[in-house]
């Protein structure tokens, strides 16, 4: 095969998100897996390569555990690790193999238990102050950073990221950022897989309780369990499977992982911006998909202060012009292009390792026309975006088959 | 940041939470400098993230300001008083800072984007020898 035909998605899959004490790890990423497979028609045994994605047991071998219970069939195995864009790293993992000519077809797993582990980030206990004092780290610091010098930890890290495009662009505030919770909230509704399936009115949303403001309660995502997979297949691979395992594959028209280019303060307060952009760009122009062509994004709201950032970041809609266009009901799911229609982070939920995967399988899944009630009327191509702070970003562009 | 003239520690008593903050009676930034592109860090540097050099100088920065973006924590991590201010300030002249907003009430009203803000310190923690560390913050300019 030619490293410029595409890679496709042959099979998909994904578990219900949410808290699952009476399963583990291997529990949920074989319910994926094996759900991707069936839905691919083809078995482990046809799988060149395997990737697993899987933050908090990124150490723990959890392909081979997998194998374990799947099946051992001596392939290669990834277990990768990349922040919240483990899965799609995942993903990105299997379609290099593929692309590279040693694979035909490979299995991306994402997966993470998390249960109810509270607020993430950096410091998640503040450090307790030291008998006596000794400088320890890069910053020389006798004592710990977090809530002295500001805030490390992730609600208040997306807080700023969302408060720093409300200084540069007018228009946005605190009712801007409360409405994509309420969108994505209401969306969750139509969606079976969703952790959470309530809606909210803006009221309750502005008035639940105050995480780090702007952000409410409402306006971040949950921790949870869950798992999704793909089964992807080469170009070549692809032509010599039945008629309807071909109608059925959906294309990656575009992968592209970045890492966060050096900017002005960027190790002070992560810039998510430019990595977004650079990502975004690159999928639109090795897929040839305009903004403007996207019948339905899932991007990464891990908190309401940054979905709002990333429609201008993902350009769809005027530069400096996200509150304008949640204001005027652009990216509800019956206006200019549907985002987040699964219920997103906020509401789906966002069980590290299995999202970047979860984004795949809802995009797959419309422009299959496959998604039921939440179905996107005659979805062809979407985009699935994921960033993961220190920083990576995925974005992936899927169209319908045409085969 | 051993180059810098102002002390990090007065006597026994009084450190800077970080060596980043200078004390003495002009409290004040440093940075490390890039002698290549004029990127400014806090941490110890291996090289420069932005262009790769390897040099760097120790530059003081302003202590006065505009904050670019803030968040009121409310939900704090474990033994963190809240809520309080946390803030990115761009400092007068260049360099970016996080800390918190301080000597206000934290609430929206009383913080604004684009608000003018100066540094202040702080004793933050006594260790059992009776050492104070010193953390600083910024407070509005019009206080």
């Amino acid at each position: 095969m030619s490293n410029q035909d595409p890679v496709w998605i042959l099979g998909t899959s994904m578990t219900k998100f949410g808290r699952y004490a009476d399963k583990d790890l291997i529990d949920l990423a074989a319910e994926a897996s094996l759900g991707a497979l069936d839905d691919g028609g083809v078995t482990m045994a046809e799988m060149d390569v395997l990737a697993a994605g899987c933050l908090y047991e990124a150490n723990g071998g959890v392909g081979q555990r997998l194998q374990k219970q799947l099946g051992q069939t001596g392939i290669p195995v990834y277990n990768v690790a990349n922040a919240c864009a483990t899965g799609a790293t995942a993903v990105r993992t299997v379609m290099m193999a593929i692309k590279a000519g040693e694979a035909q077809m490979g299995l991306a797993v994402g997966v993470e238990q998390m249960g109810k582990m509270g607020m993430l980030g950096a410091d998640r206990a503040a450090r307790s102050d030291k008998q006596v004092f000794e400088r320890k780290g890069r910053f020389g610091s006798v004592v710990g950073v977090e809530g002295r010098l500001g805030t490390n930890m992730m609600p208040g890290v997306f807080a700023q990221a969302g408060m720093e495009y409300a200084y540069e662009n007018d228009g946005v505030g605190f009712e801007q950022f409360a409405k994509v919770a309420q969108k994505n909230h209401e969306h969750s509704t139509l969606n079976p897989l969703a952790q959470y399936r309530k809606a909210f009115t803006l009221d309750e949303v502005m008035s639940s309780e105050v995480i780090a403001y702007p952000n409410t309660l409402l306006m971040c995502c949950p921790t949870g369990d869950g798992s999704a997979a793909v089964v992807l297949v080469s170009d070549e691979k692809l032509k010599t499977l039945p008629r309807e395992q071909q109608r059925r594959a959906v294309k990656v028209s575009a992968s592209v992982l970045t890492s966060d280019p050096w900017t002005e303060g960027c190790q002070v307060q992560p810039d998510v911006n430019t990595l977004t952009r650079n990502a975004a760009d690159a999928a639109y122009e090795d897929s040839g998909v305009d903004p403007a062509d996207l019948d339905l994004v899932e991007l990464h709201d891990c908190f309401a202060t940054a979905e709002l950032r990333h429609y201008d970041n993902l350009r769809l809609c005027e530069p400096g012009g996200a509150g304008e266009w949640i204001d005027k009901g652009g990216p509800w799911r019956d206006g200019e292009i549907p985002v987040n229609v699964s219920g997103g982070l906020l509401s789906k939920g966002h069980p590290i390792g299995a999202t970047g995967v979860a984004n795949l399988f809802e995009v797959a899944t419309h422009v299959r026309g496959e998604a039921g009630d939440r179905q996107v009327p005659d979805a062809k191509v979407g985009l699935a975006h994921v960033i993961g702070l220190g920083s990576s970003c995925g974005v992936h562009i899927l169209e319908r088959s045409g085969l | 940041m051993g180059d810098e003239t102002a002390p990090d520690e007065i006597g026994p008593k009084q450190m800077a939470m970080v060596e980043y903050l200078k004390l003495g009676d002009d409290p004040h930034l440093v940075a490390y400098v890039c002698d290549a592109c004029g990127a400014t860090y806090f941490d110890r540097r291996n090289a420069c993230a932005a262009c790769g050099a390897r040099d760097f100088s120790t530059g003081r920065l302003a202590n006065t300001g505009a904050v670019r973006t803030f968040t009121i924590v409310h939900r704090a991590a474990r033994g963190v008083p809240a809520p309080y201010v946390s803030a990115v300030v761009d400092l007068d002249g260049g360099g970016r800072v996080k800390s918190n907003i301080i000597n206000i009430e934290p609430t929206p009203s009383n913080v604004s984007l684009g608000m003018r803000v100066r540094l202040a310190t702080y004793v933050t923690a006594t260790d059992d020898d009776g050492n104070e560390a010193v953390a600083f913050g910024y407070e509005p300019e019009a206080a």
